[in-house]
C-alpha cells in the first residue's frame, strides 16, 4: 500500500540517527554522574523529556498528526517495552508516554527514528511541533493541502539556530481548508491556505492567539501572503518576537502578550518592515524543493467508485448502531466511494486520549487494509483513518468494536478533551481524568448523548489551559483552593470558526459537583432550545442566566 | 583574563584576546579596547582616531542597529548571553553579518555554553567566552555532530534543499 505520507530521505535519516547519538552521550554524562540534573535539565527538555510527579514523561512528536502504520507499531511496540503498554494523545497531537526510565530514553528515540520518528522539540523555548488539519488531503473544501507547508516548516524550524531560545514556547498551526479543524486561533501563528481567482495560493497568517493565564484569539497581521514566502515571513515573525517579546516574567512571554501590548496593527508593521529588509530568497524554499514536498502529498490509490455504497447503506438499515457511528464518525471524503472515518479515544470511563499498545496496532492494521496506510490524531484527542472506502466501513466498525474504539460520540458531550492533570502532571493543581470520566459516564448512553448533539467539554487541570478550557462550550478548570480540588466552569467559548473565550459560570464548585453540574446545564438547554440550536447556540441566545440558575439554586 | 575560543574552518583554538575590556566607569586604558555601546557612542570616535582597534560589547537589549556606520571602522563586536536561556544576542549576530554585512569578529560573551556551540557557529559568531570550562576540541566536536542543516544561516554550511537540489539521486529514502 502507498502512503501519501512525507518519506525521509538520506539526510532526514541522518538528522533523525545523529540526534539520537548526542542525546544518549548526553544521558550517558547524567546517568555517570558528570553532570547535574540542573544541567541535565535544559538538555533533556530540548528533547521532550520532562520529570514529572512520578516518572519521566516522553513527548514523542507526531508532526502534523499524521501517521501510517510503521509509525504507530513502532508506538505501540514503545509504549509495551519501556512505559505500561499505554499512551496519551495529546491536545498538540503528540502521544506521551508518562512512565520513562531515564536509562531506557536513548533506546526509546533509536526506536523511533528507525520510523522517521523522534522527539525535536517537543519542549522548550523554541519552534514546537506542528499541527495541522486532520482532514487535510481528504476534505474537498480545502484550498492546498497544508502538510506540504507543515512539512517545510518542519524542516525550516528543526534546530532553527536563531530561533531555539525564544522568550517561551512556540506553536504553529495550518490548514488550507475555510473550515477550521485546527483551532488555528489559539495558536502562536495560525496559518490559513487560500486561492485567489487566478490559482495562486496565499495564507492568511495570525500572529498572537493563546490560551493560558492571559486568553487570546489571533488576529490576522497579514491577509494573501504569496505561499512561496512564507518561510521568510515566518523568520520575520520569529525574529520580532526573539528580539522583543518579554523575558522579564515567564507569564507574559508568549508572543500573545507582545502582539496585545503593540496591537496587532503595530506588530504586523514591525513584521512587514523586518521582512522588506531580509534576504527572502535565502530563507524561502526554492520551488523544486516544494515541487519535492507537494509530490510526496499527491493523492494516490484511490478506486474509481460509485458515490454510494449498497453494503454501507445495507449494514446501516440492518444495524441500528452501526447507523449511529456513521451517523456521528464518519465523514464525506472529497473522492467518491471513500470516507472519514473518526476514530474515538473517548469511550466513556476510558481516559480521554488514552490508547493501549493493542489499540494502536489494531489502528495500524486498519490504516494498512483500509485507509491507503495512513492514520491521523486530531487536536480533540482521536484519531482518523481518512481513507477508507465506503463498502469497507462495515468491517473496519467490527474491528474497532473488538478494540474498544467504536464510541459512537465525535463531538458529543462524552467526546471530552482532558490535560494529564494532577494525576501526572506537575504544574496540575487538580484532577482532570476522573472528571472527564465522572460526566462521560453520565452520558454514557449513546442516544441520550445523541440528543443532546454536538457539546464540547474541555477541561484543564491548571491555568496553563492545556485542555483548552477557555474554548469549551462547556470549560472546566481545576483550581486548588486550600489544599482542596475545585473547578471553575466555564461556557460559550469556542476554538472554532465561530471562535470566542467562555464566561465564568460561577464559584467553582467541589469535584463531586462537576458531572452533576454539567448534567443539569445540559437539561437547561434541552429545555429552552429551538429547532436546529446546539449547545453553545442556545447559550449565545439565552445568556448565562438560565444555566447559572440551575448549577446553583440548591446550593444555596 | 577569560579565556578565549576562536572559530576558524578548520575548527576551534584557543586564541589570545587582544582587547582590555573597559567599564564604563574606568580610565581608558591602552592598546585595543572592547568598550560598551554607550561609551563607544561617547569615545569611540576619538579612541578610533588614535589609530587603535576598538571593540563594542552590546547587552541583549541593546540593538546592533546603531552601530551600522561604524561598523567598517570596528574590529570587534560582543554580544551578551545574560543566561544561555536568553537567545536575542542569535538575531543581533545574524543581523551584523546578513543585514549589517559585518566581516570582523562577533564574540559570544556571557552565559556562553558547549550546548550551545553549534547555534552561535551557525548564526555568525566566530570567538566564544566559553562559560563551562570547555575546550576547542569539545567545541569542535560538537560544531560537526550532525552532518546536514535545515535553513540557510550565517556560516557556509548548504541547507538540506540545496544538498538535494545538487545530487537528488543520492538522497532518496
Amino acid at each position: 500500500m502507498m502512503a501519501a505520507a512525507y518519506l525521509y530521505d538520506a539526510i532526514d535519516t541522518a538528522m533523525l540517527a545523529d540526534r539520537a547519538a548526542e542525546f544518549r552521550a548526553q544521558c550517558a554524562r547524567r546517568l555517570a554522574g558528570e553532570i547535574s540534573e540542573e544541567q541535565f535539565k535544559p538538555i533533556r527538555l530540548m528533547n521532550g523529556l520532562y520529570l514529572q510527579l512520578h516518572a519521566y514523561m516522553l513527548r514523542i512528536a507526531i508532526p502534523y498528526g499524521t501517521l501510517d502504520s510503521a509509525k504507530l507499531r513502532a508506538l505501540a511496540h514503545v509504549a509495551r517495552t519501556y512505559d505500561r503498554g499505554y499512551g496519551h494523545f495529546t491536545t498538540r497531537t503528540n502521544l506521551q508516554l508518562h512512565w520513562i526510565k531515564l536509562k531506557d530514553a536513548p533506546d526509546i528515540l533509536d526506536a523511533l527514528a528507525k520510523v522517521g520518528m523522534h522527539a525535536i522539540q517537543t519542549s522548550g523555548n523554541c519552534i514546537r511541533n506542528l499541527t495541522a488539519d486532520p482532514h487535510a488531503g481528504a476534505t474537498i473544501d480545502e484550498a492546498d493541502d497544508p502538510r506540504i507547508w507543515a512539512e517545510a516548516i518542519r524542516q525550516w524550524s528543526t534546530f532553527h539556530p536563531e530561533f531555539s531560545f525564544l522568550p517561551r514556547k512556540f506553536k504553529i498551526a495550518v490548514t488550507g481548508a475555510p473550515v477550521d479543524r485546527a483551532a488555528i486561533r489559539i495558536y502562536d501563528i495560525g496559518l490559513r491556505l487560500a486561492r485567489d481567482d487566478s490559482g495562486a495560493l496565499s495564507f492568511e497568517v495570525r500572529v498572537g492567539g493563546g490560551l493560558g493565564r492571559t486568553p487570546y484569539l489571533g488576529p490576522v497581521i497579514r491577509e494573501a501572503l504569496p505561499a512561496r514566502h512564507l518561510l521568510s515571513y515566518l523568520q520575520a515573525i520569529l525574529r520580532v518576537f526573539n528580539r522583543y517579546g518579554r523575558r522579564d516574567n515567564l507569564w507574559k512571554a508568549r508572543i500573545k502578550v507582545l502582539v496585545a501590548s503593540l496591537g496587532a496593527e503595530e506588530f504586523g508593521r514591525q513584521v512587514e518592515a523586518e521582512w522588506n529588509a531580509s534576504d527572502k530568497g535565502a530563507v524561502d524554499l526554492p520551488d523544486t524543493e516544494l515541487a519535492r514536498i507537494r509530490a510526496v502529498f499527491r493523492p494516490r490509490g484511490f478506486d474509481t467508485l460509485p458515490a454510494v455504497s449498497a453494503a454501507f447503506d445495507k449494514a446501516r438499515a440492518a444495524d441500528p448502531t452501526f447507523a449511529r457511528f456513521a451517523r456521528r464518525n464518519v465523514i464525506a471524503h472529497k473522492v467518491p466511494g471513500y470516507a472519514l472515518v473518526n476514530i474515538s479515544l473517548k469511550t466513556p470511563g476510558e481516559t480521554p486520549g488514552d490508547a493501549s499498545a493493542e489499540q494502536m496496532e489494531s489502528v495500524a492494521d486498519l490504516a494498512e487494509r483500509y485507509s491507503l496506510d495512513e492514520a491521523r490524531v486530531t487536536y480533540e484527542q482521536n484519531l482518523l483513518l481518512p481513507h477508507v472506502k465506503l463498502d469497507d466501513i462495515p468491517a473496519v466498525y467490527a474491528e474497532l468494536v473488538r478494540a474498544r474504539l467504536a464510541a459512537p460520540n465525535i463531538g458529543l458531550v462524552s467526546d471530552i478533551i482532558a490535560c494529564p492533570g494532577l494525576d501526572y502532571c506537575a504544574l496540575a493543581n487538580a484532577r482532570a481524568i476522573p472528571i472527564a470520566q465522572a460526566i462521560a459516564r453520565k452520558f454514557e448512553d449513546h442516544a441520550k448523548a445523541e440528543t443532546v448533539g454536538e457539546l464540547k467539554i474541555k477541561i484543564s487541570g491548571c491555568i496553563n489551559a492545556c485542555g483548552h478550557h477557555h474554548v469549551g462550550h462547556i470549560g472546566i478548570l481545576g483550581v486548588d483552593k486550600k489544599g482542596e480540588e475545585f473547578y471553575q466552569l466555564t461556557l460559550g467559548g469556542s476554538g472554532e470558526d465561530d471562535a470566542s473565550l467562555g464566561q465564568i459560570l460561577g464559584p467553582a464548585l467541589p469535584a463531586d459537583r462537576v458531572a452533576e453540574a454539567v448534567d443539569q446545564m445540559v437539561g437547561v438547554y434541552l429545555g429552552e432550545r429551538r429547532e436546529g440550536e446546539r449547545f453553545i447556540d442556545t447559550f449565545r441566545r439565552a445568556g448565562l442566566a438560565p444555566f447559572k440558575e440551575a448549577v446553583y439554586a440548591e446550593v444555596d | 583574563m577569560p579565556k578565549l575560543i576562536r572559530w576558524t574552518r578548520a575548527g576551534a583554538r584557543w586564541a589570545q584576546d587582544a582587547f582590555t575590556s573597559v567599564l564604563d566607569d574606568e580610565p581608558m586604558p591602552d592598546g585595543s579596547v572592547l568598550l560598551s555601546l554607550s561609551r563607544f557612542h561617547a569615545e569611540g570616535g576619538r579612541v578610533l582616531g588614535e589609530g587603535r582597534r576598538v571593540g563594542v560589547r552590546v547587552a541583549a537589549d541593546e540593538a546592533v542597529e546603531s552601530l551600522a556606520y561604524d561598523l567598517p571602522a570596528i574590529a570587534l563586536v560582543a554580544l551578551e548571553f545574560p543566561k544561555f536561556k536568553d537567545g536575542r544576542a542569535y538575531s543581533a549576530a545574524r543581523i551584523l553579518r546578513d543585514r549589517l554585512g559585518f566581516t570582523g569578529e562577533v564574540r559570544a560573551v556571557g552565559d556562553v555554553l558547549l550546548e550551545q556551540a553549534r547555534f552561535m557557529i551557525r548564526c555568525g559568531f566566530d570567538a566564544f567566552e566559553p562559560a563551562d570550562g570547555t575546550t576547542p576540541a569539545q567545541w569542535t566536536a560538537a560544531e560537526a555532530r550532525y552532518r546536514h542543516v535545515y535553513q540557510r544561516a550565517a556560516d557556509a554550511r548548504e541547507p538540506a534543499f540545496a544538498e538535494r537540489a545538487a545530487a537528488p539521486w543520492e538522497q532518496a529514502a
